[in-house]
């Protein structure tokens, strides 16, 4: 029998548009033979916890380039913690100053990439981290 | 030694096929393949015999004249410098208004500004969807009183002013031409630029209130509207930039965004618009990235190319309808976070390309805008990088100094013609409308984005301390710029007084008339420039559009 197959949410949260980053690496995670949904942009926390239950991932990627990240994050954590769901990991990327990465990951996001990270680099840790 | 001189002139090569083939290729190559970052193969050496056949009149012409390869004005940088328009935005207003004092000071010539996400994307700051955005990525604008503080002591009649806005730019229109009315300045003597341009916010930037459709109907409403009553300001800036920093080639850039121009042109000819009305205040916005030649051609290629559209394709009459004029702006894409200095270099050599591509006016982004929003040390050394190319390298003496290259105007003949391609494939598809509807520019991007990102991660393509000449375990050795966290609740609370001070029942009744003007496909900004003024805020007036338009959701697809 073959490994179960990790599934990736791929999510757009806020009002930013920057989406070639996301769209990147869920095309890179997909071809790396994971199973990715990728939630399209300005979505809500709700929206997209709601996603990641339904769909039955294992990790959502979140991708923030607005600066709003110390508000998005914590809320996407809180409702997974809320719905029972702490068991999906919580990872990101965007342009994050390193103070804000710190403070994230102790309030449980599992990683951040910054720019000029490689897609290698992400399929890497997702595929050590998830499932 | 005379020998040695026969012996030299004996083996020169008849052709550039006899040199490629005896003395090139005798010869090792540094890497198995030269090409651009836009993925175009490049010959070793261009002359005569391989750079293409032009006429000079018909290719080239003079500065200042048909077809504008060389620049659109005859005197170009001996007659004026370009305009050096910093982008500047964040937080209140009134932190913006205070980074624009800085910057005119410093010896900036005009205004440029950047709002934040809530005002992009329509809502007051005290909307649900606007928590923890506000002031963030830009200034946050939701009132006339927002607008008054933003350019609080700034002469509107004197200096330029540009605003980064799109679905929303009627609304933000409507404010700055009610300031204007509050302060006494007439119309026509107001001068600047609002983006305006919503076919590549679909392509690229997305932020949006509406579907497609009535957003470029909105679109041609401010170009309508201005070319009646503010021919000195330009309505819309058709905008490669977005389109590039997305993933876009240099020609995917060039050719979608004149493609944009071309749908707009007959949006508002179908409206009944006479073409010479209202295309010589059309502006465009490009991209400078890093491969230089391929940069400075496509300025040279897209003003050739629309002065030929509009001649040709729609009759245009008048020599300004013909002529591209546009602003350029560094890719921030380009930037990294590692080793910031090094964006110093960057910006400079891009912001060089686009002199040397006779740019109108040029922001050059700051080395610290991958970590946050500029600082003002570092938006002034991107500030200086321009006035350093203008007063000191020599390039602004003389006009088009590429003009004649080999590879230069090889180069400008292939991305025109490759522009071409794309641009008949959209008329095949029906116009950008339905390109965009079908999401065929955006697919594009996202497959030239995915190309380039495997070809870094191979090491194909090179980043100066990314995946080459990498720091280990680098400090940031900048300043950060941090956003005051109050401006969000200080917005909010201005939102709030401004609503309970107003006259509401003032407010209802310009609401209605907005919503039935929309409703009748009637131009909406004489009726909005009156609502504003009177207290309706941009949520509200964004309201009214999701209302009558509709609103669009995202279609997704990696």
């Amino acid at each position: 029998m073959s490994e179960k197959k990790i599934r990736v949410l791929i999510a757009k949260v806020g009002l930013d548009g920057h989406d070639r980053g996301a769209k990147v690496v869920a095309r890179a995670l997909r071809d790396a033979g994971m199973e990715v949904i990728y939630t399209g942009l300005h979505q809500t926390p709700e929206m997209i916890v709601k996603s990641a239950i339904q769909e039955d991932v294992d990790c959502i990627g979140l991708s923030i380039l607005s600066g709003a990240h110390m508000t998005l994050f914590p809320a996407v954590l809180d409702l997974l913690k809320k719905n029972n769901a702490e068991d999906i990991t919580l990872f990101g990327g965007g342009i994050v100053p390193d103070d804000d990465i710190a403070r994230l990951k102790e309030m449980g996001v599992g990683e951040i990439f910054t720019p000029g990270t490689s897609t290698e680099e992400i399929i890497k840790w997702v595929r050590e981290n998830i499932g | 030694m005379k020998n040695g001189d026969r012996r030299c002139v004996d083996r020169r090569s008849k052709s550039y096929s006899e040199w490629l083939e005896k003395r090139y290729k005798s010869q090792k190559e540094r890497k198995s393949s030269y090409s651009s970052i836009s993925f175009r193969t490049h010959p070793p050496l261009m002359c005569p015999e391989n750079s293409g056949k032009r006429e000079y009149a018909e290719s080239l012409g003079f500065p200042g004249e048909y077809p504008y390869t060389r620049g659109i004005q005859p005197t170009m940088y001996r007659g004026r410098l370009w305009t050096m328009r910093q982008f500047a935005g964040f937080g209140s207003p009134e932190d913006t208004n205070s980074r624009f004092k800085y910057l005119l000071e410093h010896g900036q010539t005009g205004l440029s500004t950047a709002f934040d996400m809530p005002t992009l994307m329509g809502y007051d700051p005290d909307h649900p969807r606007s928590v923890g955005e506000v002031g963030r990525e830009g200034v946050n604008v939701a009132t006339v009183e927002d607008m008054e503080r933003l350019f609080d002591g700034i002469p509107l009649d004197q200096v330029t002013v540009s605003m980064t806005i799109n679905c929303s730019a009627t609304i933000m229109m409507a404010f700055f031409l009610a300031v204007a009315r509050r302060r006494g300045i007439p119309f026509d003597k107001v001068g600047g630029t609002v983006q305006n341009d919503m076919f590549k916010e679909f392509i690229a930037q997305k932020e949006w209130i509406c579907p497609p459709e009535p957003s470029v109907k909105l679109a041609c409403d401010v170009i309508e509207y201005c070319s009646q009553h503010v021919p000195k300001f330009n309505p819309i800036s058709i905008s490669g930039y977005h389109i590039r920093e997305a993933g876009a080639t240099a020609v995917q850039e060039l050719a979608f965004t004149l493609a944009d121009g071309i749908g707009y042109v007959e949006h508002c000819i179908g409206r009944g618009m006479d073409v010479d009305s209202f295309a010589p205040r059309l502006s465009f916005f490009f991209d400078v990235h890093n491969d230089f030649f391929e940069e400075i051609a496509k300025f040279r290629a897209a003003r050739r190319l629309w002065a030929r559209i509009m001649k040709e394709r729609f009759g245009a009459k008048k020599p300004r309808s013909m002529m591209l004029r546009t602003h350029a702006q560094t890719a921030g894409v380009s930037l990294t976070a590692q080793q910031p200095l090094n964006n110093i270099a960057r910006v400079a050599l891009q912001a060089l390309a686009a002199v040397l591509g006779g740019t109108q006016s040029l922001h050059t982004n700051s080395m610290d805008e991958t970590l946050a929003l500029p600082t003002e040390e570092a938006a002034k050394v991107a500030l200086r990088t321009q006035q350093i190319i203008a007063e000191e390298t020599g390039v602004a003496n003389v006009i088009d100094p590429l003009g004649g290259s080999y590879y230069v105007e090889w180069l400008t003949d292939e991305m025109e013609r490759e522009a071409m391609e794309y641009i008949r494939k959209i008329d095949e598809i029906g116009g950008m409308l339905r390109a965009v509807e079908q999401g065929f520019p955006q697919k594009e991007i996202a497959e030239a984005a995915y190309r380039y990102q495997l070809k870094l991660d191979a090491g194909e393509e090179v980043i100066v301390g990314v995946n080459k000449y990498v720091e280990k375990d680098e400090k940031i050795p900048i300043p950060v710029l941090e956003i005051d966290k109050k401006a969000e609740e200080k917005q909010k609370e201005l939102v709030r007084e401004f609503k309970e001070k107003r006259d509401n029942r003032k407010v209802m009744e310009a609401l209605s008339k907005l919503e039935e003007t929309a409703r009748e496909g009637g131009n909406v900004m004489d009726i909005l420039i009156d609502a504003v003024d009177c207290g309706v805020t941009l949520g509200e007036a964004s309201d009214v559009y999701r209302k009558v338009f509709g609103t669009y959701t995202d279609p997704g697809g990696v």
